[in-house]
């Protein structure tokens, strides 16, 4: 370990304006790619493509370049709670990310539908469209005709038909995976490395089986229950919510299996396996947001 | 485990490198706090040259010189790039340089991403203003894009507009986290947090604010986004969603955005008026929590921007109590200064003028925002010039003369150099002069009825708007001055001592003028 009192500072570093080339690529790839997409010969996705590949080396490089590091000891015990931090607060910029999605769900079903339907002080807009009725999930839109209403919703279907209801699955995954990389994390600081292995890939399974149940949700809705991003407002939040998790849910994995990957190659001791304990944070974010969603998407 | 410890030791004490690379790869606070200031002037001047345009096409009623489309994009990027260009990345810059020297640290906490954070800005401006030279022109639905503007009514190069927000929204996190993180784990031994700086004091709470609503900003753009090619209905009520939806989740990022742009500036002053009066800033302590307690204030009045949007009377009487509630902190902070110079020995160097002037006039800015919290009043007042002097008030003689003050006390501390003095007291009372004379009519014609961000106005407004025209051309020339005093400072002038000023208390003054490329290497002891 190094002394306390001297903080690695980097002399500099060529990764940093990569990523910020990445990024330029990214906005023109993904925005010009946005824009085209009514154009089917437009080639502008390849933006994009070079956008990814460029951020994706320069994670690469960065993060091998920060495991070089410290597995030469240039972090002193100060840095790595610089990381500790780091991890903390990024994950608390994603609450935030969610909770305005969240915001808006609540925004919606307390106030601007049933103003719609005609309750309350705002009842002046239900004018627009007299016939709208304020329900939950809404199934007919003020406007039909601009957004169809789904046919189906994804709603509870009540305790006797649990079996065949996609979300319950889900969060058994989801809250088994949350104690399955716990008890990876404590058989690695206790050095049984087989152990640790083993509920790794148990985390992994369940994760991407997650993500599995949770694409054949949404070709069900597509596909069965008429429930699309253009069915209206109960479409828009429970796409929106539901797709940010998972998105999310996907990046956890990619850490996650990133991180088996790193375990099964020898990396991490007992004490030294930060990289291991920030995916696992994340992923632990990732199920407290489903459990939350579980109530106010699906449940309530 | 045992590791080989490279030696590395030669890394620490290494110089700027040559050339271009310094800044592109650069890891060292200074630099990357540099870079940020002159980006920031940079986008101070192009935002400024649209206030220009803006003030040409008022200066007499009918039209002008620009067509009214063109005058909505000056408009809306004149509010983006002053806001999210000019100065937030002027106080990032400040952030940078000054807080590892007043905490005693060897730099930020996270070098590299540190350059990252400062990169992408470039960037997502760039982006931003080539939009002006796309199909269907720049963003032209004003600074806060309320939908429908921004997304039925849209130009196309909406699209990268909300991706150059999502990207300045990154800087702005990762920035943040990198100033948290540092004033947390990086203090020098012995400095406690009742004996930090208030300067560094202000950017925690702001980085606090910062990481608590760019997601939020991040999450209403990306909803913007799916309502306009992905067929969703968040701000359509058509589909059972709602406009003033978008309203409610802008200005909850707004309304502590607003303070993110002003409670670094309270650190600026505190620091100069103690400094030039010659003695400690009076109740510290209070100042400290009135900081917090505005901080926390700012998530619970956000409505009070959307009065006349059509809330239950309950939702206006909260908001119009809370937004009340902010006077009391901010009324603390104001007689803190005062107390502070009173019976003081006070000197008016340039920095001391422009924080006696931020106190006035940012009072001011508060007292017609205390005007416009009343509900019942705000439906007069409400989309009216008033309204703009307000937030000017508080943006340019507050934000803007803030981060001045702060550049003129700390640039001996940067370039070894005095600035010229004559020339500085000149560009503050050009400054404040014009300054007044721009934006003190505003609240006449605002509350006579002119509406806001319209490019014509009625004939009895005529007089008013020439003589706020006038003023804002004098404003803006005397920032070129500004520039030739920062420019001259770098090159010439009498060389600054450590401590620089006569009483100026802190540990960036016992470090050298121009401070060093490292300093704290090794931690100071606070006692």
């Amino acid at each position: 370990m190094s002394d306390q009192s001297s903080y690695f500072v980097p002399a500099s570093s060529r990764l940093p304006i990569w990523m910020a080339f990445g990024l330029m690529l990214f906005v023109l790839g993904a925005g010009y790619t946005i824009n085209d997409l009514d154009k089917p010969d437009s080639n502008s996705y390849w933006i994009l493509i070079a956008a990814f590949a460029v951020i994706f080396s320069v994670f690469f490089f960065w993060f091998g370049e920060v495991i070089k590091e410290n597995d030469k000891g240039m972090y002193s015990d100060q840095l790595n709670r610089s990381f500790v931090m780091g991890m903390q607060w990024f994950i608390f910029s994603e609450v935030m990310f969610f909770f305005a999605f969240f915001l808006a769900l609540g925004y919606v079903r307390i106030f601007a539908v049933p103003w719609l339907g005609g309750e309350g002080e705002k009842a002046i807009s239900n004018m627009l469209w007299p016939g709208f009725e304020a329900t939950w999930p809404v199934m007919q839109t003020p406007d039909q005709s601009l957004f169809q209403g789904p046919k189906e919703n994804m709603n509870f279907p009540g305790f006797a038909n649990v079996g065949h209801w996609l979300p319950f699955w889900n969060t058994l995954c989801l809250v088994t995976s949350s104690g399955t990389i716990t008890i990876a994390e404590h058989a690695l600081k206790k050095g049984n490395r087989t152990s640790f292995k083993f509920w790794m890939v148990m985390t992994l399974i369940l994760g991407f089986t997650f993500v599995y149940l949770q694409g054949l949700e949404y070709y069900e809705a597509y596909d069965h229950m008429g429930l699309t991003l253009g069915a209206g407002i109960y479409g828009t939040t429970f796409f929106l919510l539901t797709g940010f998790h998972g998105f999310h849910v996907c990046l956890g994995a990619i850490i996650l299996t990133i991180m088996t990957i790193r375990g099964f190659r020898g990396a991490f001791t007992k004490e030294d396996h930060f990289g291991l304990a920030a995916g696992s944070w994340y992923w632990h974010f990732v199920d407290v947001v489903w459990i939350l969603l579980v109530l106010v998407v699906y449940v309530f | 485990m045992s590791a080989v410890i490279d030696s590395h030791s030669d890394d620490h004490h290494h110089g700027p490198a040559k050339g271009i690379t310094r800044w592109l790869y650069t890891t060292n606070h200074k630099d990357i706090g540099t870079l940020y200031l002159w980006f920031s002037f940079l986008m101070l001047f192009l935002g400024g040259a649209m206030a220009m345009v803006i003030r040409a096409e008022l200066f007499e009623p009918g039209s002008q010189i620009v067509s009214p489309e063109f005058y909505n994009q000056m408009l809306t990027n004149h509010g983006l790039i002053m806001v999210f260009g000019a100065v937030m990345p002027a106080f990032v810059g400040l952030a940078n340089w000054i807080i590892p020297m007043q905490i005693g640290a060897p730099d930020m906490a996270l070098p590299r991403m540190n350059n990252l954070s400062f990169w992408i800005l470039p960037v997502a401006f760039g982006i931003l203003i080539s939009t002006f030279f796309m199909e269907g022109g720049g963003p032209n639905f004003g600074w806060t894009f309320y939908a429908p503007l921004s997304t039925t009514y849209a130009p196309p190069t909406v699209t990268f507009f909300i991706f150059a927000v999502h990207i300045m929204g990154a800087s702005s996190i990762m920035g943040s986290i990198n100033i948290i993180t540092t004033i947390l784990n990086m203090r020098a031994p012995g400095m406690t947090f009742m004996k930090m700086p208030l300067f560094t004091w202000t950017w925690l709470i702001t980085a606090y604010l910062l990481i608590a609503v760019m997601p939020v900003l991040a999450g209403a753009v990306t909803m913007m986004l799916m309502d306009i090619h992905f067929g969703t209905s968040f701000f359509n009520a058509a589909g059972g969603g709602d406009p003033v939806l978008f309203q409610h989740i802008f200005w909850f990022f707004g309304h502590p955005e607003v303070y993110i742009m002003i409670l670094p500036a309270f650190g600026i002053v505190s620091h100069i008026i103690e400094t030039f009066s010659r003695k400690p800033i009076f109740g510290y302590t209070s100042m400290v929590y009135a900081i917090a307690s505005i901080a926390i204030l700012s998530f619970i009045v956000w409505a009070h921007h959307m009065f006349t949007v059509g809330m239950p009377i309950a939702g206006e009487l909260f908001f119009m109590y809370t937004t009340m509630l902010i006077a009391i902190p901010t009324g603390v902070k104001v007689f803190n200064w005062l107390s502070t110079m009173f019976k003081g020995s006070i000197s008016f160097e340039t920095p001391m003028l422009f924080s006696i002037a931020f106190v006035a006039l940012f009072t001011i800015g508060g007292l017609s925002g205390l005007m416009l919290a009343i509900a019942p009043a705000d439906f007069q007042y409400h989309d009216t010039y008033f309204v703009v002097a307000h937030f000017h008030y508080v943006l340019v003689p507050g934000a803007i003369f803030g981060i001045i003050a702060g550049v003129y006390y700390w640039l001996p501390k940067w370039t070894g150099n005095m600035y010229d003095e004559v020339l500085g007291k000149t560009h503050f009372w050009m400054s404040f002069i014009s300054v007044n004379i721009t934006f003190f009519p505003m609240h006449f014609v605002g509350l006579a009825g002119m509406p806001r961000r319209i490019p014509d106005y009625a004939l009895q407004f005529a007089d008013f708007n020439m003589v706020i025209s006038i003023g804002a051309f004098i404003f803006g020339l005397t920032q070129l001055l500004f520039l030739f005093i920062i420019l001259k400072s770098i090159f010439a002038g009498k060389q600054a001592t450590s401590e620089v000023w006569e009483g100026a208390k802190g540990l960036e003054w016992t470090v050298a003028s121009p401070a060093p490329y490292h300093t704290f290497e090794t931690p100071p002891e606070v006692k």
